[in-house]
């Protein structure tokens, strides 16, 4: 009788959630370009009706001691970290977050993948290849249609054999055909075989990044969540380290580029998210930062006069690191 | 759909007033132990050959021994003894740990390389084997088993020391400091000294615990206190005598006593260190 | 790795050395006079001239502490560690005889305690704040403020004189002679010393062994694993296993240090006849000769540990590893 009814429930459930899928899944950019929160660029295109990964209205939160109160008299109270977050991919095309280091972008990331932190409250509404997803259904999506492209070596397992690594455990494969599949994907980013019997502090950087790369192709995703991917390089390199990923896209899968250089963004992606104060304020087309005219936020419109080819404003730097993020360091609130 | 994707596992309970409150109490509670057992110091050896060899009862809570000696004052003025041999022994440690932990931060490479060596000698004998050794160097009784402790237990907070200064040394606000022309003297006691101070502080209260249990260990085998002071390791070591008659209470209680002042010790640092810690100041 | 192996056995000769020099000096320090403190002794009433020449080179009052020093490191180099005036034995032969009764005490504790307290301290901390992980915790808080001896003495009590199940103390039953003491007999007689040891061994293994994991879960490689759809299960055993089994080996290596630190408390509590014991005996009764024989040996285990240890993370650790990878 109780299970009838749970049963009756969960259908309920199902259903609604359904009908909330499909109710997204009717929106046209047409009818709905506030609801979509962004502007398109050429190569954004909407597979099967729409977006491959959309997230709407994305609040993280940390419990944690008041520190501005007395040592002994603070109060736990909750830290709004990324509030009214929003952002879309679409297939095809590259969409880079863009903000200042250690302003909680990889939140995003780890939002995413569904990894929370204990002392955290996450809500928000987060559809994969147009299919509503839970925690649960986030969980299962890790390795199977989301990878993550991590940003350094230290995200190998220092004791283990890199080929092992980028086979992986937890794909659906079998033994001999992961090591196929993955012998496959090291000829084509040009890593030897005897890559695979190397440590992970016997890489070198360019080595490190495809091995990295080649781990998330592995498991054959829709979506990439880049994490700062190319740490260190300069400009032009990081351009052509990921001509990787724009490859990837092209063949109608998208990618997630969380990094703070903004020259780099304009470069590589289609569509740039300016990142401050934990929130997406701008998601506009790369075109668009061809005038100032065409980005509406204030920010954003301040980001675009510091960057240096437009020389405007004295806060344009063109210190190597600094390149282009001043003003961002200045916006960004840390965590 | 729900919009929630995740709430915190559990909202963490220990607050830092309450860690605060428990450390009082627990210094509190030691304290009373320590006055009460020199109150009770001289009614400790009291015998009584009327009431030899009792059982736990309301006059006598811990019993009587084979003297009839009240079990309570004598395990009393014992842990007193023992709480103020650890002080001595974990202050005078400690402040060797000091010294040794900033000369290896702070002297250069060779000097680090003879401590850290110095260190690995210490290490290297097991700390009973070496107490028996300097308790038989220096002779028994108070003073031996004193400078003992003392001179064993200073490696793990020496290399506690070390690193915090090696790290305070090597940060902004140091460098900062150095390139604003602060004299080094400044710099140490302005910059390193309340960066190092807590971490110390709680290394120190956290070594009481070792040095109250070895003091007890070593009287136990003979070579600590002598037999007619109050002492656990010497009523302990008494007990075994009558263990095979069923004098189960003057092991327990004696023992428990021990083993709850040594919790208390440890409640107060592993509290403290969490205070301190920057990594558990939010937990 | 032959240079890596070199500069460890050069490092633990000159440990030793300055082990013994230690040694030597805090028993010739001693205001208790080996010679006086023997003279009743039987051993010394029916010692040669030659073996008292000898204990006075030793240990003599009038002779320089650098030549006594060298003549009993120059004897002990050729293996003669001097005579056990307590004992009335070579002290090689103590030693040997009691190593036996204490290696197989320790050997079983060691092991045993860190199969445990390995296993304790991984599920603890791969399911951190459950409520294995606050039992297991508050275990090793406990135990850590528990004397061992206080425990052996409980231990006693409670399986020896009230349940009657295992013997009060030594090695063997009283009154039977050595050739006829089955391995059952000596069995029944290591449980409770072992157990004991064991326990409060476990409690330290365990919580290190948790803080490991604890470390280990938190890295980036484990949260790219979890990125990657591996189960819990499969982070512990595919990454969690691998990275804590080093520590591991090398918290297990020190550990003798206190396995033989505790063997000292547990043999005096039952009566076990081993090598803590003799070196209580010898503390007490003024025998220098085997003190510091017995003191030198757990340096050598120690050290040895330690080596062990240092060679085994050579081998093992594929960072430490040299001549091999990037050709």
């Amino acid at each position: 009788m109780l299970e009838k009814a749970n049963d009756g429930a969960a259908a309920q459930a199902a259903s609604a959630n359904k009908a909330a899928a499909i109710a997204h899944e009717q929106t046209t950019h047409k009818d709905a370009q506030l609801h979509h929160h962004h502007t398109h660029a050429a190569t954004s295109h909407h597979d099967g009706g729409h977006h491959l990964l959309q997230v709407e209205d994305l609040n993280v939160s940390f419990c944690m001691y008041d520190e501005d109160a007395p040592y002994f008299q603070a109060k736990q109270r909750d830290v709004q970290v990324l509030h009214g977050l929003s952002i879309a991919v679409h297939a095809g095309e590259i969409v880079a977050v863009v903000g200042a280091s250690g302003s909680g972008k990889t939140l995003l990331a780890d939002a995413v993948l569904g990894l929370f932190e204990p002392n955290s409250t996450v809500t928000g509404r987060i559809w994969f290849d147009g299919e509503r997803m839970d925690a649960e259904g986030l969980r299962a999506l890790r390795g199977h249609g989301l990878s993550l492209v991590p940003q350094s070596v230290s995200h190998l397992d220092p004791m283990m054999r890199v080929g092992k690594q980028v086979e992986g455990f937890a794909n659906a494969l079998s033994k001999a055909e992961r090591k196929a599949r993955r012998e496959q994907l090291f000829e084509r980013y040009g890593l030897g075989p005897e890559v695979a019997r190397l440590y992970p502090h016997e890489l070198s950087g360019g080595m490190a990044r495809r091995v990295l790369l080649c781990c998330a192709l592995m498991d054959d995703p829709r979506v990439i969540v880049a994490d700062e991917p190319t740490p260190g390089l300069d400009l032009d390199l990081a351009v052509r380290a990921l001509d990787d990923f724009r490859s990837f896209a092209n063949e109608g899968n998208g990618v997630l580029l969380i990094t703070h250089d903004i020259e780099l963004a304009l470069r590589v992606a289609d569509r740039v998210a300016v990142f401050k104060d934990g929130t997406v304020v701008e998601e506009a087309a790369v075109a668009n930062f061809a005038d100032p005219a065409l980005l509406s936020d204030p920010f954003t419109r301040a980001l675009w006069h510091a960057l240096p080819e437009h020389d405007f404003a004295a806060t344009a730097s063109t210190d190597e690191q600094g390149r282009g993020n001043a003003s961002i360091d200045k916006g960004g609130r840390s965590c | 759909m729900e919009e929630v994707l995740h709430t915190p596992v559990q909202r963490s309970r220990g607050n830092r007033a309450t860690t605060l409150v428990a450390c009082i109490a627990a210094a509190c509670a030691l304290a009373i132990v320590v006055a009460s057992g020199l109150v009770l110091y001289s009614q400790a050896t009291v015998t009584d050959f009327t009431a030899k060899n009792l059982a736990p009862s309301l006059a006598h809570p811990f019993g009587t021994d084979w003297m009839g000696c009240d079990m309570l004052s004598r395990t009393l003025a014992g842990l007193s003894t023992s709480v103020l041999v650890g002080l001595l022994a974990a202050t005078v440690s400690s402040v060797i740990a000091l010294v040794l932990g900033c000369a290896a931060a702070l002297g250069g490479k060779r000097v680090d390389a003879v401590i850290s060596w110095l260190i690995d000698l210490m290490m290297g004998v097991p700390h009973i084997v070496l107490l028996v050794l300097i308790s038989y160097a220096i002779g028994k009784g108070f003073w031996g088993v004193t400078i003992g402790v003392a001179v064993t237990h200073w490696p793990s907070l020496a290399r506690v020391v070390r690193a915090e200064v090696l790290q305070c040394r090597e940060s902004k606000f140091v460098e900062v400091a150095r390139k604003l022309g602060q004299s080094p003297a400044r710099i140490a006691l302005h910059h390193m000294v309340p960066y190092v101070l807590p971490q110390f502080v709680v290394g120190l209260i956290l070594l009481f615990p070792h040095a109250i249990l070895h003091e007890a260990a070593i009287t136990f085998l003979g070579f600590g206190l002598p037999p007619e002071q109050p002492a656990i390791g010497v009523i302990l070591s008494e007990s075994m005598s009558y263990l095979s008659t069923g004098a189960w209470w003057l092991a327990v209680f004696p023992g428990l006593a021990l083993m709850a002042t040594v919790l208390l010790f440890d409640v107060a640092g592993q509290g403290l260190r969490k205070l301190v810690d920057p990594h558990t100041a939010q937990k | 790795m032959t240079k890596y192996l070199a500069r460890h056995i050069v490092r633990f000769a000159l440990l030793m050395l300055a082990v013994g020099l230690v040694v030597f000096a805090l028993v010739s320090m001693s205001p208790i006079d080996p010679v006086q403190a023997n003279v009743g002794q039987a051993a010394y009433v029916n010692m040669s001239e030659a073996k008292r020449a000898q204990l006075a080179s030793y240990w003599g009052g009038d002779v320089p502490f650098w030549e006594r020093f060298a003549n009993w490191a120059g004897a002990l180099l050729q293996g003669d560690m001097g005579t056990s005036l307590r004992f009335n034995a070579p002290v090689s032969v103590v030693i040997a005889h009691r190593a036996a009764n204490s290696l197989a005490l320790m050997g079983i504790a060691w092991l045993f305690s860190g199969a445990l307290g390995f296993a304790l301290g991984v599920a603890a901390g791969a399911r951190r704040g459950g409520a294995l992980d606050r039992v297991v915790r508050s275990y090793c808080f406990l135990l850590a403020s528990t004397p061992t001896f206080w425990l052996g003495l409980l231990i006693l009590m409670v399986f020896a004189v009230q349940l009657g199940w295992f013997p009060i103390g030594f090695s063997v039953p009283i009154g039977v002679s050595a050739a006829d003491v089955t391995l059952a007999d000596a069995v029944h007689h290591l449980v409770l010393p072992a157990l004991t040891l064991s326990v409060t061994g476990a409690a330290n293994i365990a919580l290190h062994t948790r803080e490991k994991v604890v470390d280990v879960l938190e890295s980036d490689y484990v949260r790219f694993a979890r990125a990657r759809g591996e189960s819990e299960l499969s982070v512990i055993m595919h990454h969690g296993l691998r990275n804590v089994a080093l520590p591991a080996v090398t918290l297990q290596c020190a550990f003798i240090s206190e396995v033989f630190g505790g063997s000292v408390l547990v043999e005096q509590v039952f009566s076990y006849p081993g090598l803590g014991q003799a070196a209580v005996t010898a503390g007490l009764g003024g025998d220098v000769a085997l003190l510091a024989g017995i003191a030198l040996v757990s340096a050598a285990l120690v050290f040895g540990g330690n080596l062990l240890a240092n060679i085994l993370y050579g081998v093992l650790d594929p960072r430490m590893r040299i001549g091999e990878g990037r050709a």
